[in-house]
């Protein structure tokens, strides 16, 4: 999974366009998360699901800060195809085929990882493409907050050892047929 | 999306049930279903006017996830139901799901002749060239060379059915081809495969991350196709004859009109409806 993202092809020309942007790309971080967090549940994986529970009520609250931001403004309404990310999916969306039912805590904050390094190498590009400054001053802002996640999950991929290479190995394999 | 724009307007989620998916974590089918909510989230169905029919495999479980009328029926009988319950009830929109051996196989019968009446509906054909339910058979559209499934150590050495061709020879009106990796992208086919009447055809190369783990690198392999979708089946034919099965997005729109039976004749009185029966 690359960490590298490019925004919009073309500028983004205000900062409701993108507030909306940033609305959309933590969205779908929490539903990606809880989606996440059901699978793992699902296949009694349930310290990964408490963790991917905790990454969405986080990115829950990230959620409230786009929306205080955006009080008083009106942010333009896109279908989820109409966001122009950079190979069709957000940031911190999608990359779901990189879930696994045995994947530790280690996995999952890798995972996350890679999300926030996009989100924040897309918040770069706005900066850098933009010709408003309203836009530039907030993109900038997100990119800081974002960089703020990568350092808090690089602490909590501290606590938990690289997993061993063999960690998919299951014992008792579901595709053994019977 | 928006605080005075947003209220009213379904959002993808609310298309989804209470049911959480028992599919293998890193299932294409998540995305296809994430995909399904935003294109009815986009065209703003009411769940009550939508249906989901599906037969037997992991993806034809689809209806129990989402909050629509949904059919869980017979193993490859998903158009047949599909196809009745239209000519019944046309206004619904009717969107049936399944997987490649549901749909090619055991239903290709149906299949082909869907095709042919070309009923107002959509079929998502979730693609992933194996029978991961039963646990890893080589499906209809698996590479002949396929050497890990345990019925066919050697490989089928059989050529792989071609399902949008057979389709397009059938007269299917709207052919398209997504990755379930592209879960915005398979949306927004979804929800014009949905406005365009007749057949639509969406085949989705959607990974079995359990039997067919190489498929996980499918996201970096399908690539845009190079051209416009065409309404010419002749200029389709050559362009699916000819590629590679990894070309994304809507290849043919034809221009048949939808199928609808003709309405019954009525009938009044008992000697009229005597009158049918005499030989």
């Amino acid at each position: 999974m690359s960490d590298s993202t490019n925004g919009p092809q073309r500028s983004i020309g205000s900062t409701e366009e993108l507030l909306a942007y940033s609305l959309a790309l933590e969205t779908e971080a929490v539903d990606r998360f809880n989606d996440l967090a059901d699978q793992m549940e699902t296949h009694h994986n349930y310290e990964v699901a408490d963790l991917f529970r905790k990454l969405a009520k986080i990115e829950g609250l990230h959620i409230e800060n786009v929306n205080k931001a955006s009080v008083g403004k009106k942010l333009p309404s896109l279908l989820a195809w109409e966001f122009e990310w950079d190979g069709g999916e957000s940031p911190e969306g999608g990359a779901m085929e990189d879930a696994h039912y045995l994947m530790q805590p280690w996995h999952a904050i890798e995972l996350a990882m890679h999300g926030e390094k996009r989100a924040v190498a897309f918040f770069r590009h706005v900066a850098g493409t933009s010709t408003d400054e309203g836009v530039i001053k907030m993109a900038l802002e997100l990119v800081e907050e974002e960089e703020e996640h990568v350092a808090l999950l690089q602490k909590w991929q501290e606590r938990f050892p690289r997993p061993d290479k063999d960690w998919d190995e299951d014992l008792d394999p579901p595709t053994i047929l019977e | 999306m928006t605080e005075t724009t947003a209220c009213a307007l379904l959002q993808p989620k609310e298309y989804k049930s209470k049911v959480k998916p028992v599919w293998c974590p890193g299932c294409g089918d998540f995305g296809v279903l994430g995909s399904i909510t935003k294109a009815l989230s986009g065209l703003q169905i009411q769940p009550e006017n939508a249906a989901i029919i599906s037969g037997i495999g992991c993806s034809s479980r689809m209806p129990t996830y989402l909050r629509t009328y949904g059919f869980h029926g017979v193993h490859g009988r998903a158009l047949a139901l599909a196809t009745g319950l239209k000519v019944a009830r046309p206004e619904l929109t009717v969107i049936a799901t399944g997987g490649d051996g549901d749909g090619f196989s055991i239903g290709g019968n149906h299949f082909l002749h869907t095709c042919r009446r070309n009923p107002n509906m959509t079929y998502i054909v979730m693609d992933n060239q194996v029978y991961g339910m039963t646990k890893g058979q080589a499906s209809p559209t698996t590479d002949p060379n396929w050497e890990k499934g345990k019925l066919t150590p050697g490989g089928t050495g059989i050529n792989p059915f071609q399902p949008l061709v057979i389709a397009l020879a059938s007269g299917a009106n709207f052919i398209a081809r997504t990755s379930s990796s592209d879960s915005n992208g398979t949306a927004r086919i979804i929800m014009e495969a949905i406005r365009h009447p007749g057949f639509s055809l969406v085949q989705v190369l959607s990974p079995c991350v359990t039997f067919r783990p190489e498929q996980r690198d499918w996201k970096n392999l399908v690539k845009p196709a190079q051209m416009e979708a065409t309404t010419d089946p002749a200029q389709a034919a050559r362009r699916l004859l000819t590629d590679e099965g990894l070309y994304t997005g809507i290849l043919f729109r034809g221009d048949r009109p939808a199928y609808q039976p003709r309405p019954e004749p009525s009938i009044d009185n008992i000697a009229e409806l005597d009158e049918e029966f005499r030989i």
